[in-house]
């Protein structure tokens, strides 16, 4: 089975969805001829011409505005917003316009878009290049949120997602690009070749949207992560020696609660990873669902470790980076509290 | 700099205010019929000076002039003539079942009538219109049905949309009319990506956006216009200027640029602006913009210059920020006296026959009105199902709104 990073994964992904349907079409800041900053779209003009695969003019919600017409015209488009940290000029087009356009027409009109942008930090990218809005995006009712965490699911999610007949935004985490980064920084990271999860098959597959998936079985206590923070939830099982079992989300909305539950009754315990700000982020509804759905299996509180409250800082990265030592001690908290 | 006067913040203000005369003598109007007309492929460069001119057809004696004169028969012209009647009609009956207490609020068009219902006449089947709250003429003059657009209005059990849109904010793919969204501007650039769209797919329909003078500051607005521009977008793109956003006054979302019309000059799209009251130059105009998207020469941008005659909407008084008799003193005058005069200039029409259409189409209105409320208002009568709100906010219900429609009992 062919080896790539997520990069090409998502690429291949593009690929495949449109070589099956005449009506995806890709554009956004850089992505035509040049294929994209971080060279996901890359090679896709030269494929699929000029009209499927263009340069946008740099307007996040043009970008977004456009492609709701083109969906209420028929076509799927797949557009890229070049960082999750840019978005916002497009926020109103998709949550007043796209995330509502099914429900306030009664189904008249549909939105299937996708929304693609590189997320999280670690990259010496500032508060401008690192951010991670999930949460602004899951709080809004009609969109369906995506966070791959490897080449192998990138690749069947993007398909499930532009196949999709609803909005989808598709959150990257841009530090496993090239490899399964797990916070310890100061190390050097494995590359996809590496990682049975860089194993993407051919051609065409999906990975179900809504479906999580067990990365790490364990006994002792449940760490609901997705992207980057599934490696780093690995290695603080790792480090701790706490036998703790790793759920990777892989979309956060519609959530796969079946799974959650499952997981935390028969561990008893529940921590909570995200790189994005704590309050009012994804782990708040995360903690509530546990409490709400398994509060009488619970044998401690349920923890979250996430980002500070802060911007993400540059020169101080690695202090706002929830990593593994950061999990771990909560880890050894939880089996103890 | 030591002899530099202190700044001052420069607050555009209308010419008159509550108490008032008003005075339009600033509004430059030409002659009808003065205006050229140009090819359809021409150069916008060449076409600079019509985005701060008025094409206007018919004059004050009601005959059509100029070179923009002929391109509706005379039954065309009295269909228009009807279909404007139709509009207004709807609208006192729909204000009047609002101020009824069966609807929680309505927006007329009063005094715009002529520019969606002559816009729709010009367009083709299949074409698609991103409007605003305020055509419903585009409804209307293209024969969707009076009885499905009060059903909307209720929010009764026959509601297209199911009782999940405030009033007015219609859908219909079939007839053309995209999902109103009740946010501004979103739309205008929607219009353009839908354009696009059918340009990729090598298709030969046209897309039509819709704003409004205040609506243009808004980025959207730019956006629309940068992609249009770049993509050379099958769309013509419509300014609805009625000189009033709520109580602003038009002055403040156009800033320093003399029209809204020329704000496509700065993006190389021929930019147009007409008389919006004149039913007959804004056909004209409508036609030949469509046309020129259709033939792949790229978007146009059209200023329809009119007036809202009455209240922004039924929770607003505009009797507190503008003269109450500047409506009368707006120099186009009334698009429906203006083409019944034209009618009746050539003959076509009489005094006696409009008021036996008036007493018609009243009936006609009061018909449709009575068969949607045997459907229910929204607060009497039949409703909008609860269950339904849970519907469509996706395509499959996800787990979390299915447990939540238990909750609710449904």
């Amino acid at each position: 089975m062919p080896r790539m990073t997520m990069i090409e994964a998502i690429r291949d992904a593009h690929v495949v969805a449109m070589e099956r349907d005449g009506k995806v079409v890709v554009y956004g800041e850089d992505v035509g001829y040049f294929g994209g900053v971080f060279r996901c779209t890359q090679g896709l003009q030269e494929r699929f011409g000029k009209e499927r695969c263009f340069d946008s003019p740099i307007n996040e919600a043009g970008i977004v505005g456009t492609a709701i017409g083109m969906a209420a015209y028929g076509l799927r488009p797949c557009v890229e917003i070049q960082f999750a940290d840019y978005v916002y000029p497009a926020y109103d087009q998709i949550v007043s316009e796209a995330a509502r356009i099914r429900h306030r027409s009664a189904g008249d009109f549909t939105c299937p878009i996708t929304i693609r942008m590189p997320t999280g930090g670690g990259i010496f990218g500032g508060q401008t290049h690192s951010q991670s809005p999930e949460a602004l995006f899951t709080h809004v009712s009609g969109l369906k949120v995506v966070v791959p965490s490897n080449p192998h699911d990138a690749k069947g999610l993007l398909i499930a997602a532009i196949e999709d007949d609803n909005p989808v935004v598709f959150l990257e985490p841009k530090r496993l690009y090239n490899g399964p980064f797990d916070g310890h920084h100061d190390r050097p990271v494995t590359p996809w070749a590496k990682h049975p999860l860089g194993e993407v098959p051919a051609g065409h597959y999906t990975v179900p949207l809504g479906r999580a998936v067990v990365r790490r079985e364990g006994a002792a206590v449940t760490v609901l992560a997705y992207g980057t923070m599934v490696y780093v939830a690995e290695a603080a099982a790792q480090a701790s020696g706490i036998d703790a079992e790793v759920i990777d989300l892989r979309t956060l909305h519609p959530l796969d609660l079946d799974t959650i539950v499952a997981s935390v009754k028969k561990t008893g315990r529940c921590v909570v990873v995200h790189e994005a700000t704590l309050t009012s982020g994804f782990g708040a509804e995360l903690a509530a669902l546990v409490q709400e759905h398994c509060f009488y299996h619970l044998e401690a509180p349920v923890r979250r470790i996430a980002g500070w409250d802060t911007p993400y800082p540059h020169a101080q990265e690695w202090t706002y980076f929830p990593g593994p030592a950061r999990l771990a001690a909560a880890l050894v908290e939880v089996m103890e509290g | 700099m030591a002899d530099s006067v202190p700044l001052r913040l420069n607050v555009p203000e209308p010419e008159v205010r509550p108490g008032g005369k008003p005075d339009f003598s600033n509004v430059s109007i030409p002659r009808a019929g003065t205006v050229d007309r140009p090819p359809v492929d021409v150069a916008p460069e060449d076409i600079r000076e019509m985005a701060w001119s008025i094409i206007r057809v018919l004059n004050r004696k009601g005959e059509a002039v100029g070179p923009w004169a002929g391109t509706l028969t005379p039954e065309e012209t009295l269909s228009g003539l009807r279909d404007m009647m139709r509009v207004r009609a709807f609208d006192k009956r729909m204000l009047m079942a609002q101020r009824q207490g069966k609807t929680s609020f309505y927006m007329q068009c009063l005094g715009e009538e002529a520019i969606a219902c002559a816009f729709r006449k010009a367009m083709e089947h299949g074409d698609m219109n991103f409007p605003t709250y305020r055509q419903q003429g585009l409804l209307i003059a293209g024969g969707y049905p009076m009885v499905e657009m009060m059903n909307q209005i209720y929010s009764n059990t026959k509601d297209p949309i199911k009782g999940r849109q405030l009033p007015v904010m219609y859908s219909s793919k079939a007839h053309g009319f995209f999902t109103i969204s009740g946010n501004l501007a979103t739309q205008f650039v929607q219009a353009v990506g839908w354009a696009m769209a059918s340009a990729i797919s090598r298709d030969t329909r046209i897309a039509a956006a819709w704003i409004g003078d205040g609506s243009t500051a808004e980025s959207d607005f730019h956006a629309g216009l940068v992609f249009a521009s770049t993509y050379k977008a099958p769309v013509v793109l419509n300014i609805v200027n009625n000189q009033w956003a709520i109580s602003t006054f038009q002055g403040i979302a156009r800033g320093g640029s003399g029209t809204f019309a020329a704000r496509g000059h700065g993006f190389g799209i021929p930019s147009l602006r007409v008389d919006g009251n004149d039913y007959l130059a804004v056909h004209a105009v409508a036609k030949w913009a469509i046309e020129r998207a259709r033939r792949n020469l790229g978007p146009v941008l059209v200023e329809y210059v009119t007036y809202r005659a009455a209240a922004h909407s039924t929770s607003d008084d505009p009797s507190a920020y503008r003269p109450k008799e500047e409506s009368d003193a707006w120099p186009l005058g009334d698009p429906v006296e203006r083409l019944k005069n034209h009618l009746i200039a050539i003959g076509a029409w009489s005094p006696e026959r409009h008021a036996q259409a008036e007493a018609e189409i009243d009936a006609e209105v009061l018909a449709a009105q009575k068969q949607a409320e045997a459907n229910g208002t929204l607060h009497s009568g039949p409703k909008a199902s609860p269950r339904d709100i849970f519907e469509d906010v996706y395509d499959v219900m996800p787990p979390n709104l299915r447990r939540q429609r238990q909750e609710a009992g449904y």
